[in-house]
């Protein structure tokens, strides 16, 4: 016999309230996990901008457009290689409820600038060629069952009517988390409003610009700003990561309190734990007495309550993390145009086991304190 | 020659316990040599000191002040983790309510002391056999305490006792949680563990029964210790 098995032989006494003990643990360790990984998938974007691109935006909101005309002042910096444009459509596809990204942009320059969203040569060159045409990320076309040549139709928000596509492509995305787009040419997009709103007409949301230079992304950026300060439309730059983060800001007290919610959580099952293990030592403060009894000393019953309440957790933790990936695939599922990437991190499950292990430390160091402190006559009397 | 080494002399023994404001004397200036093999029963009414007089010599309970040495050891002067070493070695525990651990087998039970030795599990295993053997409970040794009556239970406690191969053994009450025939058969074993082995016990009991077995039986009353101990030698 060894303490192990002694602590393995202690975990089976109250069987239920030992189940029950670990179903608490396993249920915060998930519901932990879950939120961490929403938190994540927040910020994918950040984590797949390249350092070599910037974005180009109207410095009082993004909201605000941009004059076409300044793609060509901007290619004029030094340091540019490329540069792009397009506008967030906003368009609804059935009906609000069926929710993806959809851009108009300008095609040939985006896809160079973006080289992840992989497209064959005939589709490419068939996007190009057909200003009506769109291209559509794989998981889009796989989840709507699109396939090529078929007629596309969305009904625009910002720019109302009945927008019919002609599906050219389905790209398949280098990363994780980029095939639930939808493109489609600017131009085809500018030539309408120009019918219907011209004030509209010539305008972009953003420009996206391709940098010769990662090191030069702060010099260009001023460069582009300072380019058309005291225009009609001042220009705010930055890389296209802060551009990201500027988008999570908005969010930045959902995140916040999702954050919190994950960090009561812990608590809550720590509170619970602490309950389990006072309980556990309460009835075996006689034992322990016995223990030091026999001659063992201090740490030998430490090792019990905390090889105890450790095993309690890791058990727990476990059986949680093992719960995270199945859940975090359905979850990442059903709300996959919203989450594109919905992936459980390596640095989550790390955080579940130091989450675990901390709750089990912290539960049992009253009960360990409280046994070694106890008088051994006095832990002798409780016996009977 | 041998009976006459004394294995646990006590001079001038206090002891007293702090109740709220009030401080309790249970123990007035205690003098008592006990010599090696042999068989001592302390009697007394409820709160007379006994249990207090047994625990401080089992060294798990402190004294004000005296001098408590056994086998030649102050035990007042050690610290806590060497009077925790000493009871390992030197001291074997036999108490009214058997303190058996529930989740463990006889065998694992009895096992018990012999983890903090440096034992190979090999020879724990004998010894456990041994000690199993002595007290006729080798064919329950896989038995969890639950299943075995409350005299098998203090053989089994008694088996854990002798295990190490203490200096003293201490009993409190050991039959007074049994009935007459488990009772008898408990204090036959003592005995035995005197006679045969050569064992030094120190024994607390309200049952004349059980104080007849023992070689000499010392009264406490309030604290004080009867001048004239009473020999069934």
């Amino acid at each position: 016999m060894n303490i192990l098995k002694l602590i393995s032989k202690n975990i089976l006494r109250h069987k239920l309230r030992t189940c029950l003990t670990i179903l608490g643990i396993s249920v915060a360790i998930l519901s932990f996990g879950m939120l961490r990984t929403v938190i994540s998938a927040w910020y994918a974007g950040v984590e797949a901008s390249s350092a070599g691109r910037l974005v180009t935006r109207n410095a009082i909101s993004m909201i605000f457009p941009l004059p076409v005309s300044y793609k060509d002042k901007i290619r004029q910096i030094e340091g540019i290689k490329s540069v792009s444009y397009g506008n967030w459509f906003g368009g609804i596809y059935i009906d609000e409820k069926h929710f993806f990204p959809n851009f108009a942009i300008e095609p040939k320059s985006y896809l160079e600038l973006y080289p992840e969203y992989i497209l064959t040569a005939d589709q490419k060159a068939a996007f190009l060629r057909d200003r009506k045409s769109a291209v559509a990320g794989r998981k889009l076309a796989e989840k709507y069952g699109w396939k090529i040549g078929d007629t596309i139709t969305l009904k625009g928000t910002i720019s109302p009517g009945q927008w019919e596509f002609v599906l050219r492509g389905i790209y398949t995305a280098a990363r994780e988390g980029a095939h639930e787009n939808f493109f489609f040419h600017w131009d085809y997009l500018n030539e309408s409003l120009k019918k219907t709103a011209p004030g509209r007409a010539d305008q972009v949301g953003f420009y996206m610009i391709g940098i010769t230079n990662p090191n030069l992304a702060a010099g260009v950026s001023a460069a582009i700003d300072i380019t058309f300060k005291n225009s009609i439309a001042e220009t705010l730059t930055e890389t296209e990561k802060a551009f990201h983060l500027s988008f999570i800001s908005m969010a930045e007290a959902i995140l916040i309190a999702t954050q919190l919610v994950s960090l009561i959580v812990i608590v809550i099952i720590m509170a619970v734990m602490a309950n389990t293990m006072a309980m556990t030592a309460r009835e075996r403060i006689g034992e322990y007495a016995i223990f030091k009894t026999l001659g063992f000393g201090g740490w030998y019953i430490a090792g019990l309550i905390f090889g105890e309440s450790l095993l309690i957790t890791t058990i727990g933790c476990a059986i949680g993390i093992a719960l995270t990936f199945p859940a975090a695939k359905a979850f990442g599922g059903a709300l996959s145009t919203y989450f594109p990437v919905f992936e459980v991190k390596t640095e989550t499950i790390y955080m579940d086991i130091a989450a675990s292990i901390l709750v089990g430390l912290v539960a049992a160091v009253f009960p360990t304190w409280r046994a070694i402190k106890i008088r051994i006559a006095d832990g002798l009397r409780r016996i009977g | 020659m041998e009976n006459k080494i004394h294995i646990v002399e006590i001079k001038n023994l206090y002891k007293s316990y702090r109740r709220g404001d009030q401080i309790i004397q249970v123990l007035k200036n205690i003098s008592i040599d006990i010599n090696k093999g042999e068989f001592l029963a302390l009697m007394g009414p409820s709160g007379s000191g006994k249990t207090t007089l047994l625990n401080l010599i089992a060294g798990i309970d402190r004294a004000d002040s005296g001098i408590i040495k056994v086998g030649g050891i102050d035990i007042i002067s050690l610290s806590e983790i060497e009077l925790a070493y000493w009871r390992a070695t030197n001291v074997g525990f036999i108490f009214q309510l058997y303190n058996l651990i529930p989740v463990l087998t006889a065998f694992e039970n009895v096992e018990l002391p012999l983890l903090l030795t440096e034992l190979s599990r090999k020879e724990r295993r004998e010894h456990v056999e041994m000690a199993l053997r002595v007290v006729n409970l080798l064919g329950r040794m896989n038995h969890y305490t639950g299943q075995l009556s409350g005299g098998e239970q203090q053989r089994v406690a008694i088996a854990r006792a002798i295990i190490p191969d203490p200096t003293i053994l201490v009993a409190d009450e050991p039959t007074g949680d049994l009935d007459r025939v488990s009772a008898e058969e408990i204090l036959e074993l003592m005995e035995r563990l005197v006679h045969e082995l050569g064992k030094t016990i120190i024994m607390v009991t309200h049952d004349p029964r059980a104080a007849k077995m023992a070689h000499i039986i010392r009264h406490l009353d309030k604290g004080v210790l009867n001048e004239h101990p009473q020999a069934h030698l």
